[in-house]
C-alpha cells in the first residue's frame, strides 16, 4: 500500500471543507470495500488521502420522523439490523443488510458507503430503489432513481458527501439474493420488488443497480407473465467470475415470477 | 501405579489448548531479529521465454537484495520426482505457466519491497499456450492396468454402458497461507564449517524440504536444517510446495546475510500454488442382463499443469482406484497425465482417487438405471469381498469393509425424512468407496520410514519423528500409542520438535500413512524400550524402521500385485434440496459410515471425516475455478468460495471398526477417504431430485439449471 494521508474530521461541516480542499481525497465510510481495493492497488485513481466519516455522530442513527425512516449514512448495518424501527418499517432492508458479508463486515459497512461505492452488486441498492429512497447529501436530496449514472458512477458532485438515506414507511417490499453460498457471498442476482407501487429493482445484471421499467409497466397492469417476459429486456447481464449472462437472465425471470406469485398469494 | 490405556478414548489434543487460546505460534507469528521481508516476482505470461530482466536505474537497488537464477549455488531445480521445475526461471529460459517464479527481492520493510517490485521489468517472447486436455501432447506419465481379457474379447456381455465424466480444479485452502523464514548461519571464524541455513516454515514434510534445500543451495545434510512451525492445515498443499518457498527464502537470506521472511498473502497463495488435478474419465462397462459385472474399460486423463510435481504418483492412485470397490474379472485402465500451460497441480487430500472414484460411482448408477435395478442392489452384487481380487490382482485377505459400511450407512440413514417446499425438490444419493492406506506399491519399502524414541533419566519418554501435526492429530495419537505400550501416563510422553537436526526421516506426512505406518513404529519402539528397561537404566534410545511384510508383493513394471497394504472403506448417503428457481443445491443431510479399522481417538477420527466430507461437498457443489489466459480468475477469497457453516450439511458419522492386523490396534489410515464419497453421492441425489444426470462437477447452479432446461 502506498502512502495515503488519513483525515478524520470532527463534524460534517469540517468534513465537507476537507473534502473540497484536499486533492485526491476519498471518503471512507466503513472501508469494507475501500480497504480491500487500496490493499490490492485496484483503486483508480489511487487516492492520496482518505477522509474517515465513519465516526461522525451526525451520520449515525436510525430515526423515524413523520412518514419517513431516516438512516445515517455512516450507521453500520449492525445498527440497521438491530433497529426496531427499521425492522418494523423497512424489513426488506434489514433482510438485505443481514446478507452482507460476515458479522465483522456488518459492524463496519454502511449505507453511505454502499451507495457511494455504487457497485452493481451492492446488496442494499435494489432495496433502496424498490423503496424509492431519497439520498440526502450535505446540500440536497437526490431521488435514488437518479443516483446511479454509470458503472460505479453516481450523481454526487466531486465534493458532495452523503449524510443520510430516507425511506418511506408502509411499503411492502420483498427481497431475494442469489449467491454462490448461503452466507458471505457477492450476489449473482439480487432483486427487490414492491407490488404497490410497482417497483422491480435488480442488482448484478447491468453496469448499475437498475429499475426494470418494462417489467414495472406490465406489473402495473397486473400482468405477471408480461412482467416476467419483459424483465429479460430490461437487464444487461454479462459473463464474469461469479456467473454467466444466461444464468442471470434465467434466474432473474424465475425469481421475479416466484416473488410476484408470492405477492399474488398474499 | 496402574495406568489405564487411552487407546480409543478422546483425550484432549496435545496442542489444542495453545491453538484455541492463540498461544500457538505459526510461522508469521515468529519474531526474528533483523529479518527482512521477501517477495517473489512471477511471470505474467503462460508460455514463452524470458528475453530480459531489467532493473530500473531510477530505483536505488542498494536498498534491497535481488536474487535471480544466477545466484543459485547448487542446481536450479526443485527436487521432487522429475527435475523439470526450476527454482527460478532464467533469462533465455522457458516459462511454462503464469505465476512462475523469476526473481526474488528482499527489503527491510514492505514499502521498500513494493517499490522495488514496481521497478522490475521482465520482457518475454511469448509462445502459443496449450490449455485443453484434448490438445495437450506432452505426457508426464502413463499407467496401464490389465486384468483378464480386453474389453472386446469378453464373452457373455449383454449390455454395454459408456459415459464420460469431468472434474474440476480445487484449492486446498488451508487456513494459514504458505510461508517460511530462512535464517542463515553466521560464520564461526576461520576454519569453521561452511555456513548453512535454518528454515522455519509451515509444512507437512520436513525432509522433502531438507532434500530440496540441499540440492539447490549445495548444502550438506548438516548445513540444512528444517523446522516445522505450528502449521495451519495442509491437505497436501504443504506436501511439495513448501520446498519452493523454503529455497526462495534461503537464497534471499544467504545473499542478504540476514534472516528473510517469505510469507505469501492469500492472493499469491491462491494464484500461484498447486491445486487438485482436473481431469476427464471415460468408462465402458460390460454386464449381463442380471447385472453381473464382466468388464470395465477406463480411460483417465489428468491435467498436470506446467510442471510435473507429484503428478505421476497422483495418476497412479487415480488409476488403481478407478474401478471403484468392485470385483471385475476383466479390467483395462489406461491413465495418462498431460502438461498444459497452467500453474502446476499437485498433492491434495485423496490424491487422484476422488477424481476416478467420482466417475466409478456414477457409472454404477448409470448401469443400474439401464438395467432397471436398484443401484444399492447392484453394488451388493459387485462389491469386493474377502478373497476377491482388485484390478491389480491383489487378493484381499483381511479387513474388507464394503458390506459393513454399506449396511451401517443404510441403517443410519433410514430415519431421515423427506420433505420439499414448493420450488424445492429433495433427493437422496449413495456412494461406496475404498481408499488405499499408506504409499502405493513398494513406496513404503523404498522409503523405510524411521522413528526413534528415548527413555530419559527423569522417567519421561520422548518420541523423535518427522511426522508432522497439521491438525489431524499426530501428536496426540503418537503419545497415546507410546504411553499405552510403555504402560505409563500420557504426561510422561512427549514429542521432540519436528526439526531435521533432531529427528530421523519418518517419511512424509501424507497418503493416510501416519497413524497406521508410523504409529506402528511408535508401538514397536515403545515396546522395545519397555523391555530394555527391565534390564537397563535410562537414558536409552531406540530406533525403528518400517519393514515391509513378506506377504506384500508389488510389480512396478506390470502394475500388478498388492497396491496397498490395506484399504479403508466408506459409504456415504447424501440428501439434497435443489431449488428449481435458481438451480442452487443444498446438501442438507449426510450420513457416512467409515471402516477405519480402529478409531484410536474417536473424536479426532470423526473430525477428520467431517472436515474431509465438507471439503468434498465444496468440490462437488460450489468450488469452481474459472481460467482466463492460463490464470485462475478465482484468486481471492471473494471469488474462491468454500462452504460456510450455513452451507454445511448435518453430518452423521458412523465409525465401523474392522481391524487390520498390522495397524496399531487394527487402525487403518482414513485421512483422505472422506474426500472420495460425497461428490458422486451428491450428483446421484441431484438426479434423484430432478431427474437430471450431471457428468461434471462442481454442480454449480448454472450447470444444474442448464441441465434441467435442456431435459
Amino acid at each position: 500500500m502506498r502512502d495515503v494521508t488519513y483525515l478524520r474530521p470532527g463534524n460534517v461541516r469540517d468534513a465537507v471543507q476537507l473534502y473540497r480542499t484536499t486533492p485526491g481525497c476519498r471518503p471512507l465510510a466503513g472501508g469494507t470495500d475501500l480497504m480491500v481495493m487500496l490493499h490490492a492497488g485496484t483503486l483508480r485513481p489511487a487516492p492520496r488521502a482518505v477522509l474517515d466519516l465513519w465516526s461522525l455522530p451526525e451520520l449515525k442513527g436510525v430515526r423515524r420522523a413523520n412518514d419517513v425512516l431516516e438512516i445515517g449514512a455512516a450507521e453500520p448495518y449492525t445498527g440497521i439490523i438491530g433497529s426496531r424501527d427499521a425492522q418494523e418499517s423497512v424489513p426488506a432492508l434489514v433482510a438485505a443488510a443481514r446478507t452482507i458479508g460476515a458479522a465483522q463486515i456488518q459492524n463496519r459497512g454502511t449505507l453511505g458507503g454502499n451507495l457511494a461505492n455504487a457497485s452493481p452488486a451492492g446488496d442494499t441498492l435494489p432495496v433502496l430503489l424498490a423503496y424509492d429512497a431519497v439520498v440526502v447529501t450535505d446540500r440536497r436530496s437526490i431521488p435514488i432513481d437518479e443516483f446511479f449514472v454509470g458503472y460505479r458512477k453516481t450523481a454526487l458532485a466531486d465534493d458532495e458527501l452523503i449524510t443520510a438515506v430516507r425511506l418511506p414507511l408502509g411499503r411492502d417490499v420483498v427481497f431475494r439474493k442469489v449467491g454462490t453460498r448461503a452466507a458471505q457471498a457477492i450476489s449473482k442476482v439480487v432483486l427487490a420488488v414492491s407490488r404497490e407501487p410497482a417497483r422491480i429493482a435488480i442488482g448484478s445484471v447491468a453496469e448499475i443497480p437498475l429499475r426494470a421499467r418494462r417489467a414495472e409497466v406490465a406489473l402495473e397492469r397486473n400482468d405477471i407473465a408480461g412482467a416476467v417476459a419483459a424483465v429479460a429486456d430490461d437487464i444487461r447481464p454479462i459473463d464474469d467470475v461469479r456467473s454467466t449472462a444466461a444464468y442471470r437472465r434465467q434466474v432473474t425471470q424465475n425469481v421475479l415470477r416466484e416473488l410476484l406469485d408470492a405477492f399474488a398469494r398474499g | 501405579m496402574v495406568t489405564t490405556s487411552t487407546i480409543g478414548r478422546s483425550v484432549p489434543r496435545r496442542e489444542g489448548a495453545a491453538k484455541v487460546t492463540g498461544a500457538a505460534l505459526y510461522t508469521d507469528d515468529l519474531v526474528v531479529a533483523d529479518a527482512w521481508y521477501g517477495q517473489t516476482v512471477r511471470s505474467t505470461i503462460p508460455r514463452g521465454r524470458i528475453r530480459s530482466i531489467t532493473l530500473d536505474p531510477e530505483f536505488d537497488w542498494e536498498r534491497v537484495v535481488v536474487v535471480t537464477a544466477d545466484d543459485i549455488p547448487g542446481e536450479n531445480v526443485v527436487h521432487l520426482i522429475r527435475d523439470d521445475q526450476p527454482v527460478l526461471a532464467r533469462v533465455g529460459g522457458e516459462i511454462r505457466h503464469r505465476e512462475e517464479p523469476i526473481l526474488l527481492l528482499a527489503a527491510p520493510d514492505r514499502n521498500t519491497l513494493e517499490e522495488a517490485v514496481r521497478h522490475v521489468r521482465i520482457d518475454y517472447d511469448p509462445a502459443e499456450p496449450v490449455y485443453a486436455l484434448e490438445e495437450a501432447t506432452e505426457v508426464y506419465s502413463t499407467i496401464n492396468i490389465r486384468k483378464g481379457k480386453d474389453f472386446e474379447d469378453v464373452e457373455g456381455v449383454e449390455l454395454v454402458v459408456e459415459r464420460s465424466f469431468r472434474v474440476g480444479l480445487q484449492e486446498q485452502l488451508y487456513i494459514e497461507p504458505q510461508g517460511a523464514i530462512a535464517i542463515p548461519w553466521r560464520e564461526r571464524g576461520a576454519g569453521s564449517r561452511e555456513p548453512g541455513v535454518t528454515i522455519i516454515g509451515s509444512l507437512q514434510c520436513p525432509y522433502y524440504v531438507h532434500r530440496a534445500l540441499k540440492r539447490a543451495l549445495k548444502l550438506t545434510d548438516e548445513q540444512a536444517v528444517v523446522v516445522q512451525a505450528e502449521t495451519g492445515g495442509g491437505f497436501g498443499g504443504k506436501e511439495e510446495y513448501p520446498s519452493m518457498v523454503a529455497i526462495h527464502a534461503a537464497l534471499l537470506a544467504r545473499k542478504a546475510g540476514r534472516p528473510v521472511r517469505l510469507i505469501y498473502d492469500r492472493h499469491e497463495d491462491l494464484a500461484a500454488t498447486t491445486k487438485r488435478h482436473p481431469g476427464v474419465i471415460r468408462h465402458r462397462t460390460g454386464v449381463k442382463k442380471d447385472g453381473t459385472l464382466l468388464s470395465q474399460d477406463i480411460e483417465i486423463v489428468l491435467d498436470g499443469g506446467g510442471y510435473c510435481t507429484l503428478t505421476p504418483v497422483v495418476l497412479s492412485r487415480a488409476a488403481i482406484h478407478a474401478t471403484g470397490p468392485y470385483s471385475c474379472p476383466n479390467v483395462r485402465i489406461h491413465a495418462r497425465a498431460v502438461a498444459t500451460n497452467t500453474p502446476p497441480n499437485g498433492a491434495f487430500r485423496g490424491f487422484g482417487a476422488p477424481q476416478s472414484l467420482f466417475a466409478a460411482e456414477l457409472m454404477v448408477e448409470h448401469v443400474a438405471e439401464r438395467l432397471g435395478m436398484s443401484s444399492v442392489d447392484l453394488r451388493r452384487k459387485w462389491m469386493l469381498r474377502l478373497g476377491d481380487t482388485t484390478a491389480t490382482g491383489q487378493t484381499l485377505t483381511e479387513s474388507v469393509g464394503a458390506e459393513l459400511v454399506l449396511d451401517a450407512a443404510l441403517k443410519a440413514a433410514s430415519a431421515v425424512g423427506r420433505s420439499g417446499g414448493r420450488a424445492v425438490k429433495r433427493g437422496r444419493g449413495l456412494s461406496l468407496v475404498f481408499h488405499g492406506s499408506g504409499f502405493t506399491g513398494s513406496g513404503e519399502k523404498k522409503l523405510q520410514g524411521t522413528l526413534a524414541m528415548e527413555a530419559l533419566a527423569d522417567g519421561t519418554f520422548r518420541i523423535l519423528t518427522a511426522s508432522t501435526e497439521i491438525g489431524q492429530g499426530t501428536k496426540t495419537i503418537f503419545c497415546q500409542l507410546a504411553a499405552d505400550a510403555l504402560g505409563v501416563g500420557l504426561d510422561k510422553v512427549d514429542l521432540a520438535p519436528q526439526d531435521t537436526s533432531l529427528v530421523p526421516d519418518s517419511g512424509p506426512t501424507v497418503a493416510s500413512r501416519t497413524a497406521m505406518i508410523v504409529g506402528r513404529l511408535v508401538q514397536e519402539a515403545a515396546t522395545e524400550i519397555k523391555d530394555r528397561l527391565q534390564r537397563e537404566r535410562a537414558p536409552i534410545k531406540v530406533q525403528k524402521s518400517y519393514v515391509q511384510p513378506d506377504s506384500i508383493h508389488w510389480d512396478e513394471t506390470t502394475y500388478t500385485g498388492d497396491a496397498y497394504p490395506i484399504y479403508a472403506w466408506a459409504c456415504t448417503i447424501a440428501d439434497v434440496d435443489v431449488d428449481m428457481t435458481t438451480g442452487e443445491v443444498r446438501v442438507t443431510d449426510l450420513v457416512t459410515a467409515v471402516d477405519c479399522g480402529k478409531a484410536l481417538h474417536p473424536v479426532m477420527a470423526e473430525g477428520q471425516i467431517e472436515g474431509g466430507t465438507l471439503q468434498a461437498v465444496g468440490w462437488a457443489t460450489i468450488e469452481e475455478i474459472k481460467m482466463k489466459d492460463g490464470g485462475y480468475q478465482n484468486d481471492r477469497l471473494a471469488t474462491y468460495l468454500i462452504p460456510t457453516a450455513l452451507d454445511a450439511p448435518r453430518i452423521k458419522t458412523i465409525l465401523v471398526e474392522n481391524p487390520y492386523s498390522r495397524g496399531p490396534f487394527g487402525a487403518k489410515g482414513i485421512g483422505e477417504l472422506p474426500m472420495d464419497g460425497p461428490a458422486p453421492a451428491i450428483i446421484a441425489a441431484i438426479h434423484d431430485a430432478t431427474g437430471v444426470w450431471l457428468d461434471e462437477i462442481p454442480a454449480t447452479p448454472e450447470r444444474v439449471l442448464a441441465a434441467c432446461a435442456s431435459r
